[in-house]
């Protein structure tokens, strides 16, 4: 239910990271404007939110009538501190925004 | 951009313990980055997030207090102007236990009062998986990783 096991099987389906990314960019929406734009029906949407849910990767909150997503970063987290140290941090987050920017596309001229 | 989101965990604790964690100023600080929440917790009280410095970071209202199960706070950032403009939020944590497991869902639901608001929610829940990630191993361990100031400084509460 909460084990890292349901996160990285939740995690190890490009569909489901390509939902997380989606909550990323906009969280707070409902399964119909999750499907939106998806070559998915919305039954597989329905089916990789559970497993996310499941994996307790998204989380939800009713407003009104309609049930919200919200991506639900706690679990990613708490793997990440498991082999990543405080001291480690900036070093990754330097390494990470080096590897972003030399491969966001158009940028790599201004790089000496 | 949302002007909410939730975040849930798990804890291996008692629905007592997590709301003591949760409203108690010393045991507070072990895992809020330094910082405490000042209040009487009865619904219609002032409430406060005072960091280790003495600094008000956030003050606020108690709305609803149910313990050990739900207490929502009306929350406004006070030390970003910027934050601070859009307004009140409400923060509610629900505390939940599954039965026959010894394990509680603590969510936590943060939404702003009126539209807008998204730089004070993506300002607040940068730093929440920190602190529950804290408050997860503070009760399941008695240890906290500590965090450094300076990830305080950046990822800061509000």
């Amino acid at each position: 239910m909460t084990d890292d096991d349901a996160v990285f099987r939740a995690l190890a389906d490009g569909s489901r990271r390509q939902l997380l990314d989606r909550l990323r960019a906009r969280d707070g929406q409902t399964l119909g404007q999750l499907c939106q734009g998806l070559a998915m029906t919305r039954q597989a949407v329905a089916k990789h939110l559970a497993i996310l849910e499941e994996a307790n990767l998204v989380a939800w909150h009713r407003q009104g009538r309609e049930k919200l997503h919200f991506i639900n970063p706690v679990p990613i987290h708490q793997i990440a501190r498991r082999w990543v140290t405080q001291f480690d941090q900036p070093r990754l987050d330097a390494l990470a925004a080096l590897k972003e920017r030399l491969e966001a596309p158009g940028t790599t001229d201004d790089i000496e | 951009m949302s002007n909410a989101f939730v975040y849930v965990t798990y804890i291996r604790t008692t629905p007592d313990k997590l709301w003591r964690a949760l409203t108690d100023n010393t045991f507070m600080r072990l895992y809020w980055l330094g910082c405490e929440g000042q209040s009487d917790w009865q619904p219609g009280s002032p409430w406060r997030l005072v960091n280790r410095e003495g600094q008000v970071m956030d003050t606020g209202e108690v709305l609803e207090a149910a313990p050990p199960f739900r207490l929502v706070l009306k929350w406004r950032n006070e030390f970003r102007p910027e934050l601070n403009a859009e307004g009140y939020s409400r923060c509610a944590f629900e505390i939940e236990p599954l039965v026959d497991t010894g394990i509680v869902k603590l969510s936590i639901t943060h939404t702003m009062e009126q539209e807008g608001g998204a730089k004070f929610i993506q300002a607040v829940s940068g730093g929440w998986p920190l602190i529950l990630s804290n408050l997860k191993s503070l009760l399941e361990t008695g240890e906290v990783l500590a965090a450094s100031k300076a990830q305080f400084d950046t990822r800061a509460v509000g």
